[in-house]
């Protein structure tokens, strides 16, 4: 019973937390200079329009509506469903988000696994021995790793495999001039080969350096120095005391990693032109498009914040020290 | 000759760190002129011994443009660290000395800004700016104080349990005074090596959102503004363009970094002694 209460008060903190985000990133945009008539329909055009069209342009794109009115109407259409009408796109919201995710979802996804497990290997590979070869090699990946822009390593994967050995394609979700119905599920997957390596290759370095820190905490702790002493093999300390230690902290680092692998999506999809929600993002925000803009806002805060909750629940149920301290 | 310890190797790899830093700035600053200098008589040149990173399609030198972009970038993650770092000690010193509501409300504030992506808030705020050099400018000063006011944060709320801290109180000063007096110098050395590493994470979010259209305008040698043009070259097969802008990037992020974990190992004396 109390764990169920615990586990509500954690979905209920992140319901609270998601509609202040919303609120504020609401009025962030509401203040914003930009004039939407000049960014989209062009000074030129606009000097020679006749005063009632130009009102009407205002009308359409909300310019004389004050903010706090313009949230009202905005939360109580989304509650509904109704996420609004994207102005550059002039279709739903939902319908081009629900669109763009799909194909953000798949990328954003295998790069996530990829990265985690492969993070948390060569994690593991660091921890075991502190200093070692095999150490060095991971730590200064990472460093490397950390410190080189995403979109600069999709650049470079994307000169060497699509324009210089030619094995790949250069952008865009499926090949051009085919139609929608007629791409293979092998096309597709070719052409999120290099969006997916680069998010994996530049997002291991979080749980890897994680990983390796607390393996190696616990590899010269005084339990396993015992264990040693009693004959035990490395192998059998390494998974029965090592892994078992480090499997849950890299499980919620990696659940809260997802922030930053939508982070990277951005930059990369717009390396390689892959119509995701990033590239929608980035889109948006150069066309002054509000309406698309707050939907994607919020659709990523809920699963940055969903992220973050699981991490904490998971954190919570699993780990027994958590457990016993809440019961208190 | 005396075998060199840790500290001191580690003093040295920072001298050279720091120094190739201000001579990247300094360069970038003697170049502003020759950086932006067309001449249509050596367009699209692949590296030479004259144009060591080759030039792009109006004959500007590609050495001199990264140069000075980089000396662009160093200036504003300067800049913008500085305001966030500022930003981080009032706050985590504030959510710890201030009581329980402020504490709460920071603690949220924290939570909020965490919870959208960086990319995604930078163009936000970058919007409501009305984008260009003051977007990017509040943008990364806003979205980078979180991670160093959580760690200021937990720091004070340990000393606040020292014996020196409860007896200051008791002894009748306030609040304000213990927080400035006796928190502040114990917090210096982590405040520092804060800021330091901040500085990587400022310049790659500056250029990235550059990158994107939403910073500095196309017009400014900035390094983001340089790949985002390298970009439609890319299929043509003009590889240097972005090969080398992006390298020396990195190059300055890893400066950055080696100075700020010689800070840590020089400053805080559990790591300096292991």
């Amino acid at each position: 019973m109390k764990t169920a209460a615990w586990v509500g008060k954690q979905a209920l903190r992140m319901v609270i937390l998601l509609a202040a985000v919303t609120a504020a990133v609401f009025f962030l945009l509401s203040v914003s200079p930009i004039d939407p008539l000049t960014t989209n329909v062009g000074q030129t055009a606009l000097g020679s329009m006749s005063p009632e069209q130009v009102e009407k342009l205002r009308e359409y794109w909300g310019v004389d509506v004050p903010p706090l009115t313009r949230f009202l109407s905005w939360a109580k259409d989304f509650l509904r469903g109704d996420m609004g009408v994207s102005l550059l796109y002039r279709r739903p919201v939902a319908e081009v988000i629900g669109e763009r995710f799909f194909s953000s979802v798949w990328l954003m996804g295998s790069a996530w696994i990829l990265s985690g497990v492969l993070g948390f290997l060569l994690g593991i590979l660091a921890g075991r021995k502190r200093g070692g070869a095999a150490d060095r090699l991971v730590t200064g990946y990472c460093l490397i790793t950390a410190s080189t822009p995403a979109f600069w390593v999709a650049m470079v994967l994307l000169m060497v495999f699509a324009v210089w050995l030619k094995w790949l394609p250069n952008g865009f979700a499926v090949p051009i001039g085919v139609a929608a119905a007629d791409v293979t599920l092998g096309e597709r997957i070719r052409h999120m080969i290099l969006p997916a390596l680069t998010l994996s290759l530049t997002g291991i370095s979080n749980v890897a350096m994680h990983t390796r820190e607390k393996l190696a905490e616990v590899m010269e702790s005084d339990y396993v120095l015992y264990a040693r002493a009693r004959g035990e093999s490395e192998l059998s300390i390494l998974l029965r005391h090592g892994l078992r230690n480090v499997a849950l902290p890299a499980l919620t680092l990696q659940f809260a990693a997802i922030s930053e692998i939508f982070g990277g999506s951005v930059l990369v999809e717009q390396v390689f032109s892959y119509p995701g929600l990033g590239q929608a993002a980035v889109t948006a925000g150069l066309g002054s498009d509000v309406p698309l803009l707050m939907g994607i806002t919020v659709i990523t805060a809920a699963l940055v914040f969903g992220g973050n909750t699981i991490a904490n629940i998971l954190y919570g149920l699993i780990d027994p020290r958590m457990r016993r301290r809440r019961g208190k | 000759m005396k075998k060199w310890n840790r500290r001191q190797w580690m003093v040295l790899l920072m001298m050279i760190s720091l120094f190739l830093l201000i001579l990247v700035t300094g360069g970038g600053l003697a170049f502003e002129e020759a950086a932006g200098a067309t001449d249509f008589s050596r367009r699209n040149l692949a590296p030479c011994v004259e144009y060591p990173f080759g030039t792009d399609f109006m004959g500007r030198d590609m050495f001199r443009r990264t140069v000075t972009g980089l000396s662009v970038s160093i200036r504003l993650g300067l800049l913008t660290a500085g305001v966030s770092a500022v930003i981080a000690f009032f706050l985590g010193l504030g959510a710890a000395v201030l009581g329980k509501g402020a504490d709460a409300l920071i603690s949220g504030v924290i939570d909020l800004v965490m919870g959208i992506p960086h990319i995604l808030l930078l163009i936000l705020i970058s919007v409501a700016c009305g984008k260009g050099f003051w977007g990017v400018v509040i943008g990364i000063s806003l979205t980078h104080w979180t991670s160093l006011a959580r760690l200021i944060r937990g720091e004070v709320l340990q000393l606040k349990e020292s014996n020196y801290i409860k007896i200051a109180s008791r002894l009748g000063h306030g609040k304000l005074k213990v927080a400035f007096a006796h928190m502040t110098p114990h917090l210096l050395p982590q405040f520092i090596t804060g800021l330091v590493l901040m500085f990587p994470h400022a310049i790659l979010h500056e250029a990235s959102i550059t990158f994107l259209g939403f910073g500095l305008s196309p017009e400014e040698p900035a390094i983001g503004v340089i790949l985002s043009e390298s970009m439609q070259y890319l299929v043509m097969g003009r590889w240097w363009l972005a090969l080398f802008p992006g390298l020396l990037l990195a190059g300055v992020v890893l400066l950055f970094h080696f100075l700020g974990q010689g800070l840590l190992l020089l400053l805080d004396p559990e790591q300096a002694h292991s």
